[in-house]
């Protein structure tokens, strides 16, 4: 079934049935999560309302691992089984997971300045994610310097496999090193460290953003089947183009 | 509302809408360029020789 549904005609086919019901559940979502964590959700006894930037910056911080961790699962099905939906699946994923990034450091660097006192401290968590971004950057850039799109979906895989060995250390770093910014307190072995009341706004943001990221991820996919079929028919165009000339 | 550091949540809530945002209208416009560009050769009479090859 997977490998019916992996075909790029069915999937362009399912995807875009799909879509409208993800984009009007992604709506739905973010309005719920936006009312409960701009209006609903208490103020934090250390934090102030400053609390607020949290509902937005963990989700982009999950969601900067998750679509690396995709990209790097793209990556096997593009070296291992050279599957085609997988490299157009990591080529979609690579701006996403780029933008969520940038998200985070921009959303932690201003709840940083007024609870630490300034905007950057070269911790291992935020560094980590900083090379993270720069992982996201010179994949995005290889793919730009190749033109062929085999050889550089090819070298795109090898580059995202080596760099996935920063999704652990970002993840891990708040354990690992003494860091400024503060350890895990959603997925813990002994559960949630935060009070319901902030709890809730938080993970309704998180599906709500994972919604997002996965109905752009899915309409990005769809766009780069149809580049690729641009590039088959701009290429069978110069053909006859040039055999008509021979002729 | 936001208290003394409101304008900190508020910059941070722009700059998601404004890096979302940006990402959703560069998805749409790249979508609707690929989709103007088959068109256009398949205008043209380009058709593949069969498959559905990505």
């Amino acid at each position: 079934m997977w490998t019916k549904l992996a075909n790029p005609s069915v999937f362009l086919r399912w995807s875009g049935a799909a879509l409208p019901w993800l984009v009007a559940l992604t709506l739905g979502l973010l309005a719920v999560g936006l009312y409960k964590s701009l209006l609903l959700a208490p103020a934090d006894y250390q934090q102030g309302e400053t609390v607020r930037i949290m509902f937005i910056h963990v989700p982009a911080a999950w969601l900067a691992l998750f679509f690396y961790s995709t990209m790097a699962a793209s990556a096997i099905g593009t070296l291992v089984w050279r599957h085609p939906l997988a490299d157009v699946s990591q080529r979609a994923a690579a701006p996403i997971g780029a933008a969520f990034t940038l998200a985070c450091l921009v959303t932690g660097a201003l709840w940083g300045k007024p609870m630490w006192g300034t905007y950057w401290v070269w911790d291992a968590r935020l560094t980590s994610v900083l090379v993270l971004f720069l992982m996201y950057c010179g994949v995005l850039a290889l793919w730009r310097t190749i033109e062929d799109p085999s050889r550089a979906a090819r070298a795109v895989s090898i580059l995202t496999l080596v760099g996935f060995v920063n999704v652990p250390i970002v993840k891990f770093s708040v354990d690992w090193w003494n860091t400024l910014h503060q350890p895990a307190s959603v997925f813990r072995l002994d559960g949630p460290t935060i009070h319901p009341s902030m709890l809730h706004p938080l993970l309704v943001m998180a599906v709500a953003f994972t919604l997002l990221a996965v109905t752009l991820h899915l309409q990005r996919m769809r766009t780069e089947i149809l580049r690729r079929r641009v590039r088959t028919l701009t290429i069978l165009e110069a053909e006859r183009l040039d055999r008509r000339a021979a002729a | 509302m936001l208290g003394p550091h409101g304008a900190f949540i508020l910059a941070s809530y722009a700059a998601m809408a404004l890096i979302v945002g940006g990402l959703i209208v560069a998805s749409i416009l790249d979508h609707r360029a690929q989709l103007r560009a088959l068109a256009d050769l398949e205008g043209r009479g380009v058709r593949r020789r069969g498959g559905d090859e990505a």
